[in-house]
């Protein structure tokens, strides 16, 4: 078959019309205070792609200082800094940052992969008709909004915006006298961060009760697409490495509100303050955050592994290349996750010989990496791919991976750590692996599930567009953040041209900052696409990419309970262009085989290995 | 189309190497070779990985270009390949990058020790600190031993300070404590790729050797509030002689604060800081 057309004869042998409107519900329990976990994730999807545009906001912000550092800021400028003739505030900047960043990742990145893609394709994908607790997954949304409300106070504080960078290092975050964002910005900022933890947490509860226990008749583990692998290994991360993070930040929070020192050393004076009482120590503070945070940076790239592989399966007409090894790196990566932490720290002065040990650990986390690697680029090799919105995405992501990935070498290797920690060039680096990677990951996601949601397929001529505006706007904008690595620019500068090494440095700052305005740009044609295509997209059939996962054998958009009746499940998710058949080159998970039972295939399917 | 969306995906890492191949040249490039032994060894170290890591990034892209060109040129009636994996070829992509990771790693374990671990110092050199360096909100303070003392942890009353310089010898391997005032900082400077993080509470010592006589750059790499930015200092690098010359002025300097009795004044001895606080009471009057 040489194209891709919408069909729905994926789920023929069982089409039981007219059977899922039995179920009645009022609006607000059906769109608001849904319990259905495709409305969670839609709602999910929508207001993480809400924040993406604000914390792309914000980073434009940074950006313009970095180019223009003695200009006013355009538009809002002369509204927000009148005293200052409409230019950025030193103050202003490092609030910019820290939200730019906290926004990112506690309001976009996580919760569009676990939250978004998670929630809607969890029960679809492993058939069955909703999740284990629909009211806690209705809760997890809902603490969302709690979140992004004292975020939202946090920055809009009259002071100044919280000071001290997503990872909040004490004492700068935990003495209000430290700096103007540090008085009560700092404690809306931590709630917030309490908040989007608690939302996390039931989540990722969810998700592993709903993946052990409510998988389809025959869908073994082993017959799991990745997509789901990765959402179990990312929710066992989270609820195993989420309860440290939000210790810590209650502990810095009682710091800050109730007078204990858990991160405050003794004798310390911040801005002519009183000497500080403490018995702390501020360490601490940064083994507990990246404790937490660097399996988060997993948890903000396995799901976005996962989904790319089963995409570029779909779309190359083949089955993953090493699906086994594919799983088995992921947990390789979600195990040795938990023991690299140290890696942020190499130039903190703990203990040398500690740094060592996390060295090794960081490099050898590594090759699970490439592994997957090479395994999508197999998947690719030999395929038949349409050139697609979907298919152009998950390349990006392979593409900008490496790049991210063997960037990530030199900050592993403890003495060119030295150097290259907390310089652009680590900001090059998580760039490329969460957004080259992972967002890429998540337009192709998207794109390839939006029929799903709606019924309805996105333009793919916007698509495209986007696609390529996106990818030029961003090796524009970060490319060239290594060279500002090597050239020793520190991050988090207000003014970097004050010093003499850094001053010529300025012209690139401005080209990143026009193609960074080139990408901001750009994601107004993918919000524009989403909205557009939800009333006016091209209508298509419930397997419109002819893939063989479950949540294709039910209707689009799936009715409350997903499918008509139970799916069952006979082979691998992977099962495209057998050299056998004719006519016909997927054979969805539904379906028992396509002409005869395929030789050498594992069956432990429920039997019944007759030809049809 | 499908010819041009695989000739876009094999043009980027293309510009990525012309970029890198060219950066040296435009600037782009660290701030100058090093100027430390140990920053020698680091940068020896980079090119390595860079060297390393650029083999390995052509060869996944040449891949990725090929397999794509090889998609887009795939006939409407042709199928795709029907493969779940390849063992061998799992099992070489798993051996040969986990062997480089590995002599990355074992590579890299004595520029660290050399770096960071104390046994690595003489003992002589560890208990004789020529500086405390010490970072606050946005300045950084040194202190120096008055000339033939050491440097206690606690202040001395003839203890010397500068602030925001901070003066080196050149040619031999010196060790520096740094300490923080207020919140954390983290002393770098970039021409001697020497990195270390001053965390409050603690007195971290930081070794290093300038080879080369001039003046540096030491800023503050970790985020220490609104003015973190302009945390400048100038690391003033001077031969051993003038580096000695410089101590004894600054102690001179130091010791007179106009105000020394004609008596202590005459027991520090002849020489300059006699007149000078000489001429500085005759002002005074």
């Amino acid at each position: 078959m040489a194209t891709i057309e919408p069909t729905a004869s994926g789920l023929s042998a069982h089409d039981h019309a007219g059977h899922s409107d039995a179920y009645r519900i009022g609006f607000v329990r059906k769109y608001i205070f849904s319990t259905d976990h495709k409305i969670i994730g839609i709602q999910f999807l929508i207001t993480t792609l809400l924040m993406l545009m604000v914390g792309g906001a914000l980073a434009l912000g940074v950006r313009w200082q970095l180019a223009y550092p003695d200009s006013p800021m355009p538009f809002i400028g002369p509204w927000l800094f009148p005293q200052q003739g409409g230019k950025i505030t030193p103050e202003f900047y490092t609030m910019l940052f820290t939200m730019h960043a906290t926004v990112m990742t506690f309001l976009v990145v996580i919760p569009i992969l676990a939250g978004a893609f998670g929630n809607f394709l969890i029960p679809l994908m492993i058939g069955a008709d909703d999740m284990a607790f629909p009211k806690l997954n209705m809760f997890s949304y809902w603490f969302m909004w709690p979140a992004i409300f004292f975020f939202g106070l946090s920055m809009a504080d009259p002071n100044a915006g919280p000071a001290a960078g997503w990872t909040a290092y004490p004492l700068l975050s935990a003495l209000p006298q430290a700096a103007p964002g540090s008085q009560i910005a700092q404690t809306w900022w931590l709630l917030g961060l309490t908040c989007v933890g608690i939302s996390s947490m039931m989540g990722s509860i969810n998700y592993l009760t709903t993946i052990i226990n409510m998988r389809a008749p025959g869908l073994t583990m082993f017959r799991l697409p990745l997509t789901i692998w990765a959402m179990f290994i990312t929710a066992i991360l989270q609820a195993f490495a989420l309860p440290v993070l939000t210790a810590a930040g209650f502990m810095l929070v009682a710091d800050r509100a109730l007078g204990t020192c858990f991160f405050i050393p003794a004798g310390i004076i911040v801005n002519n303050a009183d000497p500080t009482v403490g018995g702390g120590q501020p360490l601490l503070w940064q083994h507990l955050f990246w404790f937490y945070s660097h399996p988060a940076v997993y948890i903000m790239l396995l799901p976005a592994m996962g989904m790319v592989s089963d995409m570029l399966s779909t779309m190359c007409r083949k089955p993953v290349f090493g699906y086994r090894p594919m799983v088995y790196s992921m947990i390789t990566i979600a195990g040795l996750g938990f023991i690299v932490w140290g890696h942020h720290m190499f130039t903190s002065g703990m203990n040398p010989m500690i740094g060592m040990t996390f060295m090794v650990s960081t490099l050898m986390i590594a090759l699970p990496s490439a592994i997957k690697t090479f395994n999508w680029l197999a998947t690719i090799w030999g395929g038949k791919p349409q050139f697609n919105t979907v298919f152009l995405n998950c390349v990006a992501f392979v593409s900008m991976f490496v790049v991210g990935g063997l960037s990530g070498i030199f900050m592993a290797s403890v003495p060119t750590d030295v150097y290259f920690h907390d310089t652009y060039f680590i900001v090059a680096h998580f760039h490329y692996i969460l957004f080259g990677a992972t967002l890429f990951g998540v337009f192709g996601a998207i794109h390839y599930w939006f029929p799903k949601m709606f019924a309805r397929k996105m333009s793919e001529g916007l698509g495209q567009l986007h696609f390529l505006l996106t990818f030029i706007g961003f090796n524009g904008t970060f490319f060239p953040m290594h060279m500002l690595g090597i050239g020793g620019m520190p991050r988090r500068y207000a003014d970097p041209y004050i010093h003499p090494y850094l001053e010529h440095f300025l012209p690139m700052n401005q080209l990143m900052t026009w193609s960074a305005m080139l990408m901001g740009f750009a994601q107004f044609i993918l919000l524009f696409n989403f909205l557009y295509s939800i009333k006016f997209g091209k209508k298509v059939g419930r397997n419109p990419w002819n893939a063989n996962t479950l949540e294709w054998a039910a209707p689009s958009p799936p009715p409350h309970g997903n499918f008509e009746q139970v799916p069952l499940c006979y082979h691998g998710p992977y099962e495209y262009s057998h050299p056998d058949w004719n006519g016909r080159d997927y054979l969805m998970q539904t379906e028992e085989s396509m002409e005869k039972v395929l030789a050498g295939q594992t069956s432990d399917a429920p039997q019944k290995e007759a030809t049809t | 189309m499908k010819k041009l969306w695989s000739l876009f995906f094999i043009f980027w890492p293309i510009a990525a190497i012309v970029i890198f191949a060219i950066s040296p040249s435009m600037q782009w490039w660290f701030p100058g070779e090093a100027k430390s032994p140990i920053g020698a060894r680091i940068d020896d170290l980079f090119y390595l990985i860079l060297v390393l890591t650029g083999v390995v990034f052509v060869g996944t892209q040449v891949a990725l270009g090929y397999v794509l060109w090889r998609a887009s040129s795939v006939k409407a009636d042709d199928k795709a390949w029907y493969t779940h994996g390849n063992h061998k070829l799992e099992l070489i992509w798993t051996v040969i990058p986990a062997l480089v990771l590995l002599f990355i790693a074992f590579k890299q374990m004595d520029v660290w020790a050399e770096f960071r671990i104390v046994d690595r110092v003489a003992e002589e050199i560890r208990n004789n600190p020529v500086a405390e360096v010490t970072a606050r909100q946005f300045e950084w303070r040194m202190r120096y031993p008055a000339p033939g003392k050491k440097l206690g942890i606690i202040p001395a009353p003839d203890d010397m300070h500068q602030v925001n310089e901070l003066v080196l010898p050149v040619g031999r391997k010196v060790v520096i404590n740094l300490r923080t005032e207020d919140v954390q900082h983290s002393f770098f400077a970039p021409q001697f790729r020497v990195k270390q993080d001053a965390v409050p509470g603690k007195m971290i010592p930081v070794w290093f050797e300038v080879t080369e006589p001039g003046e540096y750059d030491l800023v503050c790499a970790e985020l220490c509030g609104w003015g973190h930015y302009k945390m400048r200092a100038v690391i003033r690098a001077l031969p051993e002689a003038e580096y000695q010359t410089f101590l004894a002025e600054l102690y001179e300097e130091s010791m007179s604060d106009g105000f020394v009795a004609e008596g202590e004044a005459a027991a520090e001895g002849e020489g300059a800081a006699a007149e000078d606080s000489a001429s500085a009471e005759s002002e005074e009057e």
